[in-house]
C-alpha cells in the first residue's frame, strides 16, 4: 500500500497586509508594509512603539449569523483563527456547516482541525477593571476582597476566552469538524508542528481534510513587553515603522510584534481529486528538532535548525539541490537571523531565501502558517516575493536573500520556524503538484 | 505492519506522592490528598481547598544541572521531576549509543500563571478610574521596572517540554499541546504516532500542570466548575456520586517513556506495557457543554479500540475522565454505555480524581500510568467518596475500595473544555 498523498486546497491568511488569499497575494507582490505605530493602545512609554496590526478587522464578517453571539467570548487570537478558517474553507470550495448550515456537503467525521496557538493574555481592561474592584482602603489590591466579591466582576466564561485550545474549538463548532482536533502551543514553532501533525493525521487515514495552521496576536501590552524585556524588538525605528524590520540585513536591530496567521486546507489527494478541487501544492515532508543554548538564544551555528530541514527533506525524499526557495523565519533579530542563515546554508547550500517579516512583523504562533501560505502562493502563482528592507545582506548570513519580487516558476519550497523562547523547531517541504487536478 | 509502541519508563509527581511506589500505594489505600489551599490565601474564595504537591525538591532529583533550570516554573519543575524518574526507570540513563536525535518530547503542559504580585500591583497603579481603562503609558513604565523577563517567558506552555529536552539532552521532535483537560492523553497518543511514523524511536511524553493559583481558581470558580464543599473537603471530589458538586483542583505531572518495540528490545529494556491504541475526536458542539449524546467520547473510544484491534470484550478496566461535575460524569457514563452495551455494567470504571483531584492538562498522563500499574499488579484503584447512586450513573465505579481483578487491557478517557476528546488503550505486552 502506498502512503496517502496530501495536498493544499485552500488558504486563509489573516495578516497585517491582507485578509484572504487575494488581498494577501496582492500585498506580497507589491511589497506593501503592514507595520505601523500602535494605535490600539497608547504605546508612548514602550521602547518599541510599532506593530504589524490588522486594520479594520470585524470578526462578525467571518462568522455565521447563528454563532455571532459567541464572538464576545473570543480573545483576539480566537477571532483571527475563526476568520482564517472561514477563508480557507471558502477558498477550498468546501461546503461545511459553517458555509451552509442547512445542507453541508462535507463528512464531518473526516474533517479535522489542528491550529497552533500562543500564550493568550487576558484583555487588560477587562481584567484590571475587575481587579480594581478588589482594592482596599489604601488603593492596594486585596486578595481577600478579590476572592469574596472582586472576581464576580469577570464574566462567568472569562477563562474560556483565553484558553489556547479555543482557537481550534470554535472552528470545530462552526464547521462541524468532528475528526481529531489538536492545539500545539510551541510559540513560533506551533504552526509547522501543527501543519505537520495534521499531515500525519491525514496520511494515517484518521481524516480526509484538516484545517490547520496557527494564529496569535502580540499587539497588546503584555505581548509587546514580554518580547521587549528580552531585547528582541527594534527600538531604532519608532519614527519609521516601514523600515523597522530588516530580515538578514546588515543593519537589522530587532523585530516588531504583530498579529495574524493562516489556515491551510490540507486534504488527501484522493479527496481533492474526487471533488475536482484546485490544488495549490503538495505537502511532501515534515521535520522537527530541538536546540537552544539557554532557552532564549539559538545555537550559534543553528545546528538543530539544519537538522529539522534535513529531516523534512529526508521525509520528502528530496535532495537539497532541488529546493528552489526557502521561506525563512527571518524575524530581524541579530542572533536568530544569523543562526538561521547558517542553518539554511548547512542544510541546503547556496539556496535563495525570502522573509516577509519586514512587511508583517513577527506574529508568534501564527508566523509559520503565514510563511507556508507564502510558499504555496509562490508555487501556484509562479513568483518569489522580495524581502522588504534587506538592503544589504549581512556578510555573517551566508545565504542569497531574494530582495526584489520576481516572476518565475518555483517547484519546491522549504519553510522553517522556531520558538524564540524554548527551542522547538519545525520545517515543511511543499512541492508543485504534478498530475490531475493541478 | 504498523510499528508497535511500548512503555518502558514512568514517573509521577502527584499530590499523593512524589514517586510511583508511594503514590500507587496511597491510591490503592483510597487515600485523599485534598487539603486547605496553602499555595495562596484562598480563604475567601468560593473554593478554599485543593490537592497540592508538597515538599517537592527538584534539585535533589536532578543534581548540579539544576543551575540551568533554576528559573523554571512550577509546571516545568513537575515535568522535569516526573521525566527524570521515567528516564531512569527505563534505564535510559545507562543506555549506550543512544541516538538523541531520535528521542523526542511530547507534553501536554499547561500555561504558567501570570506573575501575580507584580502584575496586580502594576495593573492597579496604572488603572485610570475616571476613564475606566488602563493607562498604558503609566503601565509600561511600571512594567519595565517590575516585571521579570525570565519569569515572563517561563510561563510559556512550551517551556516544560524545552526543560525536559535540555535536561535529558533530547534533540528529536519536541511538541507541546494544550487541549485543556485532554492535553496529556493527546500528547501520549500523538507521541506514539511520532514513533509509528518513524520520526522518533523513543518519546518522553506526558503532561504537567498547576492551576492552583489565584487566577486559576478564579477562572474555574466563575465557571462554577469547582466543588465548593468547604465544610467537608476530604469528600469534596466525588465522581459519579449523586451528591457531586464539581471537581477539585489537583496539580502535578505524569511522564512516560514510549519506545518502538524494536528499540526497546534491542537495548534489552524491561517492557511495562504496550500503548496499543489512540482515538481522538471533537464534539463540535459548544465551548461550554458536552454534546448530550456523548458523541465525541463515543467516537474517541471506538477509534482507540479499532486502532488497537481490540473489542469491548477485551477491555478489563476503564480509567474514567470522571471529574465529579454533574455533566461530565453523566455524559461519560452514557458514552461508555453507548460503546459497551450490556458489557458496560461488567467493566470496572474508576476515577482517581476522587483521591488526587483533577490535574487538568496533566490528568490524562497520570491516569495512563494508573493503567500500566493496574495491568502489572492486577488491581484497580477505587473511586472514593462514592456513597449515593445517581440514577443516571449506574455503572460499576469500584466504590471506595481497590479491587483485585485480572487486568490485561485498559481504556483511559480524557475530555477537554471545548470538546476535544482523547482515548488510549494500554495493554499487557506480549512479544
Amino acid at each position: 500500500m502506498t502512503a496517502r498523498r496530501v495536498v493544499v486546497t485552500g488558504l486563509g491568511p489573516v495578516s497585517p497586509i491582507g485578509i484572504g488569499k487575494e488581498a494577501f497575494l496582492e500585498s506580497l507582490r507589491s511589497g506593501k508594509i503592514g507595520i505601523d505605530r500602535i494605535t490600539v493602545f497608547a504605546p508612548d512609554s514602550f521602547r518599541s512603539q510599532i506593530a504589524g496590526a490588522i486594520p479594520e478587522f470585524r470578526c462578525a464578517d467571518y462568522v455565521p449569523k447563528s454563532y455571532r453571539k459567541s464572538i464576545k467570548v473570543m480573545a483576539r487570537d480566537i477571532e483571527l483563527s475563526v476568520a482564517g478558517a472561514d477563508q480557507a474553507v471558502r477558498d477550498a470550495g468546501l461546503v461545511t456547516k459553517g458555509i451552509n448550515p442547512e445542507s453541508p456537503q462535507v463528512d464531518s467525521t473526516r474533517l479535522g482541525v489542528n491550529i497552533g496557538a500562543g500564550l493568550i493574555c487576558s484583555d487588560l481592561n477587562e481584567l484590571v477593571y475587575a481587579l480594581s474592584m478588589a482594592e482596599d482602603a489604601d488603593h492596594k489590591f486585596s486578595l481577600a476582597k478579590w476572592g469574596e466579591s472582586g472576581m464576580n466582576h469577570l464574566t462567568p466564561l472569562w477563562l474560556l476566552k483565553y484558553l489556547p485550545n479555543m482557537l481550534a474549538c470554535h472552528v470545530t463548532i462552526i464547521h462541524d469538524a468532528q475528526a481529531p482536533s489538536n492545539t500545539i502551543t510551541c510559540a513560533e514553532a506551533s504552526s509547522p508542528l501543527a501543519i505537520g501533525e495534521a499531515y500525519r493525521t491525514i496520511v494515517r487515514n484518521c481524516a480526509d481534510v484538516c484545517l490547520c495552521g496557527g494564529f496569535e496576536s502580540k499587539v497588546n501590552p503584555m505581548g509587546l513587553i514580554r518580547q521587549d524585556l528580552l531585547n528582541r524588538l527594534t527600538r531604532a525605528h519608532n519614527d519609521c515603522p516601514a523600515c523597522a524590520v530588516r530580515p538578514f540585513d546588515v543593519k537589522r536591530s530587532g523585530t516588531a510584534v504583530a498579529e495574524g496567521g493562516s489556515v491551510l486546507t490540507l486534504e488527501s489527494l484522493e479527496s481533492a481529486q474526487r471533488r475536482n478541487a484546485k490544488i495549490y501544492g503538495e505537502l511532501v515532508g515534515v521535520g522537527a528538532s530541538f536546540g537552544t543554548v539557554d532557552f532564549v538564544r539559538p545555537e550559534e551555528d543553528g545546528h538543530a535548525m539544519a537538522v529539522a530541514i534535513e529531516r523534512a527533506l529526508a521525509d520528502a525524499k528530496i535532495d537539497a539541490g532541488s529546493v528552489d526557495l526557502v521561506v525563512g523565519f527571518g524575524c530581524g533579530t541579530r542572533e536568530h537571523d544569523q543562526a538561521e542563515a547558517k542553518a539554511i546554508h548547512q542544510a541546503l547550500g547556496d539556496v535563495r531565501v525570502v522573509s516577509i517579516k519586514g512587511q508583517t512583523g513577527m506574529m508568534g504562533a501564527g508566523t509559520g502558517a503565514l510563511d507556508a501560505t507564502v510558499a504555496l502562493l509562490a508555487i501556484s502563482e509562479n513568483f518569489i516575493p522580495g524581502t522588504v528592507n534587506c538592503d544589504e545582506v549581512d556578510p555573517a548570513c551566508p545565504i542569497q536573500v531574494v530582495r526584489k519580487t520576481t516572476d518565475e516558476k518555483v517547484n519546491t519550497v522549504v519553510t522553517l520556524s522556531y520558538s524564540l523562547n524554548g527551542g522547538q523547531i519545525g520545517a515543511l517541504v511543499f512541492k508543485r503538484y504534478e498530475g490531475e487536478g493541478s | 505492519m504498523k510499528r508497535r509502541v511500548v512503555i518502558t519508563g514512568m514517573g509521577w509527581i502527584t499530590p499523593l506522592g512524589l514517586d510511583i511506589k508511594t503514590a500507587w500505594a496511597r491510591l490503592l489505600a483510597g487515600e485523599c490528598a485534598i487539603e486547605k489551599t496553602t499555595l495562596f490565601d484562598a480563604r475567601t474564595f468560593p473554593t478554599t481547598f485543593s490537592a497540592q504537591v508538597n515538599d517537592f525538591d527538584l534539585k535533589g532529583l536532578i543534581g548540579p544541572v539544576y543551575e540551568l533550570h533554576k528559573t523554571a516554573s512550577r509546571n516545568s519543575r513537575f515535568a522535569m521531576g516526573a521525566a527524570i524518574q521515567a528516564w531512569k526507570s527505563a534505564g535510559l540513563d545507562q543506555a549506550k549509543d543512544l541516538d538523541h536525535r531520535l528521542v523526542g518530547v511530547y507534553l501536554g503542559a499547561g500555561e504558567g500563571p501570570l506573575d501575580f504580585d507584580p502584575f496586580v500591583e502594576i495593573a492597579i497603579d496604572a488603572w485610570d478610574r475616571e476613564k475606566g481603562q488602563l493607562d498604558t503609558v503609566k503601565w509600561a513604565k511600571l512594567a519595565y521596572e517590575k516585571l521579570d523577563s525570565v519569569k515572563e517567558f517561563e510561563q510559556d506552555p512550551n517551556m516544560p517540554a524545552a526543560h525536559v529536552a535540555k535536561l535529558l539532552g533530547l534533540k528529536g521532535p519536541n511538541f507541546n499541546c494544550l487541549t485543556a483537560c485532554a492535553a496529556s492523553t493527546q500528547a501520549l497518543g500523538e507521541a506514539a504516532e511520532q514513533i509509528i511514523c518513524g520520526d522518533a524511536e523513543a518519546m518522553v511524553a506526558g503532561g504537567t500542570h498547576s492551576m492552583i493559583h489565584p487566577f486559576g481558581v478564579t477562572g474555574f470558580n466563575r465557571l462554577t466548575a469547582l466543588s465548593t464543599r468547604n465544610d467537608d473537603i476530604k469528600t469534596a471530589s466525588r465522581p459519579f456520586d449523586r451528591d457531586r458538586d464539581g471537581f477539585v483542583l489537583g496539580e502535578g505531572a505524569g511522564v512516560l517513556v514510549l519506545e518502538s518495540e524494536e528499540h526497546a528490545k534491542a537495548r534489552g529494556a524491561k517492557i511495562l506495557a504496550e500503548l496499543a491504541g489512540f482515538g481522538s475526536s471533537a464534539d463540535a458542539y459548544r465551548i461550554t457543554d458536552i454534546h448530550e449524546s456523548g458523541r465525541g467520547g463515543i467516537a474517541a473510544m471506538k477509534q482507540a479500540m479499532q486502532d488497537a484491534n481490540v473489542t469491548i470484550d477485551d477491555i478489563d478496566y476503564i480509567s474514567a475522565h470522571g471529574t465529579g461535575t454533574s455533566e461530565n460524569d453523566k455524559v461519560e457514563t452514557l458514552a461508555i454505555k453507548a460503546v459497551f452495551g450490556e458489557r458496560a455494567y461488567k467493566v470496572p470504571v474508576s476515577s482517581i480524581k476522587s483521591m488526587m483531584g483533577h490535574l487538568i492538562a496533566a490528568a490524562g498522563a497520570v491516569e495512563a500510568i494508573t493503567c500500566v500499574l493496574a495491568i502489572h499488579d492486577h488491581i484497580v484503584p477505587p473511586t472514593i467518596n462514592y456513597s449515593n447512586q445517581d440514577l443516571e450513573c449506574d455503572l460499576d465505579y469500584v466504590p471506595n475500595t481497590a479491587r483485585k481483578a485480572t487486568i490485561r487491557t485498559c481504556l483511559s478517557n480524557s475530555f477537554g473544555f471545548g470538546g476535544q476528546n482523547d482515548t488510549l488503550i494500554i495493554r499487557e505486552y506480549k512479544g
